[in-house]
């Protein structure tokens, strides 16, 4: 068990058991508290595969830009405790099990293909975020220029549709 | 090292989860967080066949998702801030209008 | 025994460095609000704290005391767990940030190790500091909202709306330097400005960010700074926390230690930002002369050695036993090093890095005091207005300029 592999179980505890609790908190702004140690988690997974570029993007732009933005509207529109609905219990005592089944299938069918697939080592690339750079501007520069393009429109849409209305 | 497959793993059961989340929950601002959980789990998924493969290609990917979920997460938001408006409700089995 | 220190000595020294540098941040802390409340308070034409200990020095240990004993109530109908979360946020995420911070350029050496100063350095220096910076707006933003009330909540969200505004602006104003360094990690920044090509082809300050360069980054500092200033919510942009306006703003609700919690936390982000402004624009632990002037290197001894002696004859001229004390000593603790400076010439040139950061830091957090003297509130449209319209506008005018600039001198 050497530190890796240890870091990797504390971290990937930490995923599941946000997603786990997404999925059980009744009140929004608790199940967004849970979505963000979800990101920051993952950032620390980037991070134990080298990709440190990626990590820190996606705790600046996921977690502090996308979730405030799912906070602020929450607050916004004061958001309380979901309802209890009628689930029906079958669901529960049959669903749950299966669908454990299920992974821990798909699961065992991935580990036994480990031997199709390397070993993941870190790139080893001495400047891995001039390399990245590159990679982005100069193969990807057309996809990199829609996206700033969807960025535009997004925002354009978001204040159309969320704006103040104007009275005429 | 850590082994691929630990994270193709849990990459799944991470999806898994938030297909359970968008699937369960009726608040609809819970719904959205769970599609962001399962891009999560995608990228998650991309950084790591990217370093099987040493190349950098699925980072690059994974920058583009992060986008396309920022301008997806904005104006989605900004549907569900007029839904609320007209329907005064955050219930997704309330907004049931058109049903028969 | 000897083993387990000698395997786990990395871990260890990290430990330990860990250890002194939160003792001195807090304590730095500390000394900052008696700082700022002196000098607003000169500013003011009045003395500020001068009773409790000689020149009011022991004033934050008295305000220490005082927070740690308060009643600390939990007001009704609050959200527990966020309403607890929120004020440990804020002082994690601030003392966090300053673990990537380089205080000096040569390391020690000791029983074989190297020990550089400043925790750690990673290759993404100043990214963690922005993703670092752009997790904080929870706390504010989760504090309005946790505690059930109007004016928290109103102060929380228009906080957290002009932190997430100046964000951008903060951000953009630093890719001009980090174009010109061509790195992110703020250690190799410092040393891209030691070795780079100053204003006019001269040495020392010259080389400086500010100066240097295809383009000099004083549009890209003065973004940065006034993006800094909004970003810690400081005057003139505090109206989020004004008392005149929003009873306190997000920190209402907060009583005693969890108010302290946010105090400290925003001192923190001060002395973090004026860190950043010396690394990034004034050369960080490089002096303004060039390094042919050895001359200068007994600089420190100069200051030092009469503030020293000049500490002594104050304490000296109190009435109270305490000052009578308390004063000479320090002053003889300060005289001393400056002597010893002189003496040992390898203990000078290992200090010379951390004297001037450590000078440039004092300087940015004088400028922060005295804008809080000195400066009017801005309204809460006008300040989005200039965040928006004009500061985001002006960085990305730099960082163009900046990038054609380098492409120019690149031919």
């Amino acid at each position: 068990m050497s530190a890796p592999v240890i870091i990797f179980f504390v971290l990937a505890a930490m995923c599941v058991i946000g997603a786990i609790s997404l999925i059980l908190q009744r009140h929004p702004i608790h199940s967004a508290l849970s979505l963000i140690v979800v990101m920051v988690a993952l950032a620390g997974l980037y991070l134990l595969m080298g990709a440190e570029f990626v990590a820190a993007v996606q705790i600046i732009v996921y977690g502090g830009a996308i979730m405030v933005l799912f906070v602020f509207v929450i607050m916004l529109l004061n958001a309380g405790l979901e309802e209890r609905t009628n689930v029906s219990k079958l669901a529960g005592f049959a669903g749950i099990p299966l669908a454990v089944a299920l992974t821990g299938l798909l699961a065992a069918a991935v580990a036994r293909s480990e031997d199709a697939v390397q070993a993941a080592t870190q790139t080893g690339a001495t400047a891995p975020n001039k390399a990245l750079a590159n990679l982005l501007f100069q193969d990807f520069v057309y996809p990199f220029e829609l996206t700033s393009f969807l960025i535009l429109v997004a925002i354009l849409g978001a204040i159309v549709l969320a704006g103040p209305r104007s009275e005429t | 090292m850590v082994p691929t497959h630990y994270y193709v793993i849990l990459s799944a059961v991470l999806f898994g989860l938030g297909v359970i989340a968008f699937i369960f929950k009726r608040n609809i601002i819970t719904i959205f967080m769970s599609i962001e959980l399962m891009l999560n789990a995608v990228n998650l998924a991309f950084v790591a066949f990217s370093q099987v493969w040493h190349r950098l290609d699925g980072q690059v990917f994974v920058l583009f998702v992060i986008v396309v979920a920022a301008a997806e997460a904005a104006v989605g938001l900004g549907i569900i801030i007029m839904i609320t408006r007209n329907r005064k409700t955050l219930n997704v089995e309330d907004v049931n209008l058109l049903k028969l | 025994m000897n083993d387990f220190l000698a395997q786990h000595a990395e871990i260890l020294i990290s430990l330990v460095k860990i250890a002194i540098l939160l003792f001195v941040v807090l304590t730095v802390n500390a000394y900052l609000t008696w700082f700022e409340r002196k000098v607003v308070a000169h500013i003011q034409s009045r003395w500020g704290p001068h009773r409790v200990g000689p020149h009011g020095l022991l004033q934050p240990l008295a305000d220490g005391l005082k927070f740690l004993f308060k009643e600390d109530p939990t007001p009704a109908g609050v959200d527990k767990f966020v309403y607890y979360l929120a004020p440990l946020l804020a002082l994690a995420l601030a003392l966090t940030s300053i673990a990537v911070i380089p205080f000096g350029p040569d390391p020690l050496h000791f029983k074989g190790h190297d020990i550089y100063l400043g925790i750690t350095d990673l290759n993404i220096g100043i990214l963690a500091l922005f993703a670092i910076t752009a997790l904080g707006v929870y706390g504010v933003a989760l504090a309005g909202w946790s505690s059930n009330s109007k004016y928290p909540l109103l102060g929380g969200l228009r906080s957290s709306a002009q932190m997430v505004s100046y964000e951008l602006a903060l951000t953009m104003s630093v890719v001009g330097v980090l174009l010109m360094a061509g790195t992110f990690s703020l250690r190799e920044i410092i040393d891209g400005q030691a070795n780079g090509h100053g204003l006019f082809g001269l040495g020392g300050i010259f080389r400086w960010n500010i100066f240097a360069g295809p383009f000099p980054q004083i549009l890209g500092f003065l973004c940065f700074f006034v993006a800094a200033v909004a970003e810690t919510n400081r005057v003139p942009f505090d109206l989020p926390e004004a008392e005149s306006e929003l009873v306190a703003g997000f920190h209402t609700e907060y009583a005693s230690f969890k108010f302290a919690m946010f105090f400290i936390a925003e001192y923190t982000s001060m002395i973090t930002v004026s860190c950043l402004c010396s690394i990034l624009f004034f050369g960080g632990w490089l002096s303004p002369f060039p390094a042919s002037w050895t001359f200068t290197h007994y600089l420190p001894s100069f200051l030092l050695i009469p503030f020293g002696l000049w500490v002594i004859w104050d304490g000296l001229r109190y009435e109270t036993i305490f000052g009578k004390l308390i004063l000479p000593g320090v002053g003889t603790v300060i005289t001393a090093l400056g002597v010893l400076f002189i003496a040992f010439p390898a203990v000078n040139e290992f200090a010379q890095g951390p004297f001037w950061l450590l000078s440039k830091i004092f300087v940015f957090l004088f400028i922060y005091v005295w804008m809080r003297g000195t400066l009017p509130r801005f309204r809460y449209d006008q300040l989005m207005s200039f965040g928006w319209k004009l500061l985001l506008p002006v960085s990305l005018a730099n960082v163009v300029i900046t990038a054609t600039a380098l492409l120019w001198s690149n031919r």
